[in-house]
């Protein structure tokens, strides 16, 4: 029997060739291309006097350097679309003042970074060089930098851009306004979240090679998005799209940053390798990934709630300002994710969240892994806490009192979610989820551990956040499956993958449906030379969406081989099963080269009728061998050869997966010291396909998350510089800094899909930024309300605590009724 | 992040190596262990024409206990001086201190030396050199001289050695007394880290257990380490450590950084200062009592500082 694939644990196919340094990254290939470095803007706003490359010249290895003004000449000699502004990837109605970069700054640079001139050298170093004595001169202009510069709007980053506002943005559901004014009880948070960044540890880069004689353009490129980095080459550079192969070769991780396109170097680098005839490549370093890639996170918010005497949610509002950096390719995925998925787990009674999309002169800012969630989760937890607080209620009741149960799914929230599509959650079960972290965290025995504590001088806190994610967006995305005559299986997805495992789960998917061992399927993704159609994987959307494809790809293929194989052997196909590669009558005791059964790899090569028996397989199945009707033509009229499929999967709308997380935090009452002393997880993201690569998802998800609440940010000055742009001063926590992850699992299926499953890939990062501010204020006594959080900044707090600026939470200064008030937060009760 | 182009050259001798500095002018850097100096290549932050690699003058590769203390040779990798047995009886301070200098591949390669003449006032060794009375030897065309550590550090990142001198070795004091304690203590963002504040202290007593000196050196905590003599403070302070610490504290001037305020700074000043001198006044406690002349007698004289934190 071949034992079931789907649900078991069995180890990443692709770790031993990663884990020994046999992974092909985008700069181990192309050893002899050209080699490019850019100049990029040292100031966060000025507008380009001149452009003097005289002293670069007569550098040895310069083979050519490129400013706008090339590009523009080039559009006008051929019928490229360089010298246009880089595609709006994502238009929104609401994005009333969108605006992309060129791919070569025109006139005017928005942010640090920007790239001015390109130069092409024989090498790297040479191209450094080359950049070094290029003349840039600016007319600096004043720069925004931070939300309040950019809400006060005293300077614009796009003079035509008013208020710096690329987009105003509004979704209600019932009156909220009105649902909070009549509430009972009401508080107000403010609350703020710093940047981040995606931070993979394999930066950008793009590998070009251009067939003068075959006229085909061939790019390698560390994306996300294979196929649409392929269409927008072929648009940009008016090569037929037919002509254009893009391969993401493996990626050395990616976490939203890649999904972006075409980043100006995907268009750039094979632009030149077309010009000058040559192979050319970019590879990115840690400096420009800092200051030309994308960051995130960045928002100040306001939550205005009012609630009953029980902590029932009655009517949230739910403002949010957003720091989109200085171009907006992406349009506004991430404040829409931020202003929906806030709801999380909970019914929010009327509703109103409303955005503003904000220009800065910093880099642009796209999803990064949790794309906007972790913010709303932050927004709704911290108020779930104040609610608990105010109220005199334990944390967990409140969001217990708050939940969508299990009995009223599917739940539409009355609102519009990132896709364009309904935010209605398909299945879960947060009742039995929180059940479950209670149990994994010991919540209910806490106090007396935290009471022990105290008593020996030490101070601890537990908090918790809960959060639902809208995962495997649509449109949909397909998969190839075939069986090679060999009895080997390929199997070939469009979007790409960034060691996620991909090639491990997708394999054990059409090893269940085929019935064939794992270990003879081989998958490859991202590469269009295999897969044309695709949309790229992010939004924990490559199990659901390449998964379910490739389940119904191999369906097709199962059917096909049981009719061929039904022929030959002369047996209804509803009496074949196949197992462990061959099909075989039901029933019948395995007897090689009986009647009753027949090679997976026989039945491809039956599928394409052949004259010649070229091996031993071949010659049981040519036609004297099978037999078959001779009045038949050999291929039916609605058949065709080959044993393979195409299918795709998608889906009417997202499907949620939800978690829950727990953590136990020791803060040390003299230095500040953060230290995690226990961190869990229950997470559901419906059936799993393989509990060991999800478990991985998780511990690097919180990994991230750990990074995000306690040590990474992005440090620009006033005038636009990002201080801390390497890895020395951007605090990536390392394995000493990441704690232990104890998880346990709820499977909820999706009622959506066939495999009834749901994402995993987000969503460890979702939750950490509330589960610590909830944690360290009850270690502290005092609401935190912006994250991340340093030793040094709580130290700050505490003696701001400590003069009487920050109110104490009312369960800790006793009186449950009164005066008492969230941080910065005015409530009146009556 | 490459370097601009620049000449290698690699001395086999000292000697060798003192007449290229002298030849090539100010010009030419040395490179040691390359942690601090290749990446500022990489980022352009020095622009050196010559580079002189020092690392085949097998001569300079010892760690040496000598009748005043531990000599390390300037291609005495940060690990060889962590494990070497006979300098961490002699001074257990400079193990303890070195567990703090970034990871065990870094010290694999970084150089104890290196680290002192780079004179980053974050780098825990010109604390501990400065802590202990040390010194530097520096060698030139023009001859040899030796810097006591308290004239070594100049300004962030300069120190007395000049463009002609090569750093051949540094010399650490064993703390003299009938018994002595040290202990290094730090606080850093993540592990392996710079520290934020960091805190090596000495303290001892004399042989009926009363304090007679408490001596206490910092990183991060202004342009160059910071040293104070906090004997009399301990002695008022009657135990109180934590009064001791303030009193450090108050003669020291942080600055802020990305990573902490000033004010911070200074909180983890007297916090340090004040856990590191109670462990090293346990730990001299304990060494004298364990010492011969004592009544219980034991052979050690100088704490061990094997429980330190880091
Ligand atoms: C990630 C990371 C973290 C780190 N964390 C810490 C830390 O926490 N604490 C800490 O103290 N250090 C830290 N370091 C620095 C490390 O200790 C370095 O090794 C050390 O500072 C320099 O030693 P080196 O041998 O590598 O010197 P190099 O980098 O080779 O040289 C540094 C400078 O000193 C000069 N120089 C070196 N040797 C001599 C000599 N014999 N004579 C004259 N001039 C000389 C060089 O010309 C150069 O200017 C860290 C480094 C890295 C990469």
């Amino acid at each position: 029997m071949t034992t079931r694939m789907i649900g078991e644990p069995i180890p990443r196919r692709e770790d031993p060739r990663l884990v020994t340094g046999q992974g092909r990254y985008l700069d181990d290939l192309g050893a002899g291309a050209l080699q490019v470095a850019f100049v990029r803007s040292p100031h966060a706003h000025a507008r380009i006097v001149d452009i003097d490359v005289t002293d670069a010249l007569d550098v040895d290895g310069l083979v050519a350097i490129y400013t706008y003004e090339d590009l523009a000449a080039a559009d006008e000699a051929g019928s490229s679309h360089l010298s246009e502004p880089l595609p709006l990837l994502i238009p929104h109605p609401d994005l009333t003042h969108p605006r992309t970069a060129y791919p070569l700054a025109r006139d005017e640079v928005n942010h640090v970074g920007e790239p001015v001139v390109m130069v092409v050298a024989t090498d790297r170093y040479v191209a450094e060089d080359v950049c070094d004595r290029i003349r840039v001169n600016y007319e600096v202009l004043p720069a925004v930098v931070g939300l309040d510069a950019a809400i006060e709007a005293t300077h614009l980053v796009h003079p035509d851009i008013p208020g710096n506002i690329g987009a105003h943005m509004v979704q209600e559901r019932g009156d909220a306004r009105a649902a909070i004014a009549a509430a009972p009880h009401r508080l107000e948070l403010d609350l703020e979240i710093e940047r981040s960044a995606s931070m993979p540890m394999e930066g950008r880069g793009v590998y070009a090679r251009w067939d003068a004689d075959d006229r085909t353009l061939r790019v390698y490129t560390s994306t996300q998005a294979a196929t649409s980095v392929r269409a927008a080459i072929a648009a940009k550079l008016a090569v037929p799209i037919d002509r254009v192969e893009v391969i993401a070769p493996d990626v050395g991780g990616g976490f939203g940053v890649k999904v972006v396109h075409p980043w100006p170097e995907e268009v750039l680098i094979p632009w030149a390798a077309m010009r000058l005839g040559r192979e050319v490549k970019w590879t990115e370093d840690r400096r420009e990934h800092f200051i030309s890639s994308a960051h995130e996170r960045g928002q100040k918010q306001k939550v205005r709630v009012g609630f009953d005497d029980d902590g029932r949610l009655l009517g949230m509002e739910f403002q949010v300002w957003h720091d989109h950096g200085a171009y907006t390719p992406y349009g506004l995925i991430v404040p829409i994710i931020t202003t929906t998925q806030v709801l999380g787990p909970y019914k929010p009674g009327a509703y109103r969240g409303e955005f503003w999309s904000l220009y800065t002169n910093t880099v642009i800012v796209t999803p990064y892994r949790g794309a906007g969630r972790p913010q709303g989760c932050f927004a709704m937890e911290r108020t779930m806490d104040a609610i608990a607080d105010y109220l005199g209620l334990d944390r967990t009741v409140v969001r217990e009192r708050n939940f969508i149960q299990p009995e009223e799914m599917p739940y539409d929230h009355g609102l519009v979610f990132q896709d364009g599509r309904g935010l209605v959650y398909d299945s879960g079960n947060y009742p039995a989820l929180l059940d479950k972290l209670k149990a994994l965290v010991g919540w209910d025995s806490f106090a007396e551990y935290a009471e022990q504590a105290r008593a020996e001088g030490r101070r601890v806190g537990i908090g918790l956040a809960c959060y639902v994610e809208g995962t495997g967006v649509g449109p949909y995305e397909g998969a190839h499956v075939r069986v090679e005559t060999t009895g080997e299986v390929v199997v070939a997805t469009g979007l790409t993958t960034q060691g996620q495992g991909h090639q491990t789960m997708l394999a054990q998917i059409v090893a269940d449906e085929l019935g064939v061992p794992v270990e003879r399927v081989t998958v490859t993704t991202g590469d269009t030379r295999r897969f044309k159609y695709a949309v790229g994987t992010f939004a924990s959307r490559t199990a659901v969406m390449s998964g379910n494809a490739a389940a119904l790809a191999a369906r097709k293929v199962r059917a096909k081989a049981l009719r061929i194989a039904s022929e030959a052997l002369e047996v209804d196909p509803s009496d074949l099963e196949i197992v462990d590669g061959v099909v075989r009558v039901r029933g019948v005791p395995s007897s090689p080269g009986a009647k009753t059964e027949i090679p997976l790899s026989t039945v491809a090569v039956l599928s394409n009728p052949l004259r010649y028996a070229f091996d031993a397989e071949a010659a049981r199945a040519t036609q004297f061998a099978v037999g078959g009707s001779s009045e038949e033509p050999p291929v039916a009229e609605d058949d065709e050869p080959g044993l393979e499929a195409v299918d795709y999967y998608s889906p009417p709308r997202s499907t949620f997966a939800a978690g829950m997380h727990a953590a136990i935090v020791e803060t040390d009452p003299e230095t500040a010291e953060i230290k995690v002393l226990r961190y869990c997880v229950v997470h559901d993201c419906g059936n799993l396909i393989n509990p060991r690569i999800v478990e991985g998802q998780i511990h690097g998800g919180v990994a991230q998350g750990v990074g995000g609440a306690l040590y990474e940010r992005m440090v620009y000055d006033s005038a636009g510089q990002l201080l801390n742009a390497s890895f020395m001063d951007f605090l990536m926590p390392y394995a000493s800094e990441v704690p232990t992850v104890e998880t346990d699992h709820l499977q909820t299926p999706s009622p959506l899909n066939p495999l009834g499953v749901k994402g995993a890939g987000e969503a460890g990062v979702i939750p950490a930024a509330a589960v610590f501010a909830s944690a360290i204020s009850d270690a502290e006594g005092f609401a935190i309300t912006r994250m991340p959080i340093s030793p040094s900044e709580l130290f700050e707090l505490r003696e701001r605590f400590a003069a009487g600026e920050i109110p104490p939470l009312r369960s800790r200064s006793g009186h449950i009724s009164g005066e008492g008030r969230f941080v910065r937060a005015k409530e009146d009760s009556r | 992040m490459k370097p601009p182009p620049f000449s290698y050259h690699r001395p086999a001798t000292v000697t060798e190596a003192v007449t290229m500095l002298d030849e090539l002018g100010p010009d030419a850097k040395i490179l040691a262990g390359g942690q601090s100096l290749v990446p500022m290549l990489n980022m352009r932050l020095a622009t050196p024409a010559h580079l002189i690699d020092i690392n085949r003058l097998d001569e300079l590769a010892y760690v040496r206990v000598e009748p005043e203390g531990v000599r390390v040779g300037a291609l005495a990798r940060h690990a060889d001086v962590e494990h070497d047995a006979a300098a961490g009886r002699a001074i257990p301070l400079l193990a303890e201190a070195l567990r703090s200098v970034a990871h065990p591949t870094i010290r694999n390669r970084g150089t104890t030396v290196g680290s002192i003449v780079h004179a980053d006032p974050s780098g825990e060794m010109t604390a501990v050199l400065c802590l202990l009375d040390g010194e530097v030897t520096l060698v030139s065309r023009r001859g040899e001289r030796t810097v006591p550590a308290q004239d070594f550090f100049v300004a962030p990142l300069t120190s007395a050695a000049e463009a002609d001198e090569l750093a051949t070795s540094a010399l650490f004091r064993r703390p003299t007394g009938a018994a002595t304690g040290t202990a290094w203590m730090e606080v850093a963002r993540r592990h392996g880290d710079y520290a934020l504040c960091g805190v090596g202290a000495v303290v001892t007593l004399n042989e009926a257990g009363a304090l007679t000196t408490v001596r206490t050196a910092y990183i991060s905590m202004g342009p160059i380490p910071q040293t104070l003599d906090l004997t009399l403070e301990a002695i008022g302070s009657n135990g109180d450590w934590r009064a001791v610490g303030e009193a450090a504290a108050a003669q020291l001037e942080p600055e802020e950084d990305i990573h902490a305020t000033a004010r911070y700074r200074r909180q983890l000043a007297v916090v340090l200062t004040a856990r590191a001198c109670r462990l090293a006044a346990e730990r001299a406690e304990r060494a004298r009592r364990a010492a011969p002349s004592h009544p219980t007698g034991g052979a050690g004289r100088t704490g061990s500082g094997v429980e330190g934190e880091r």
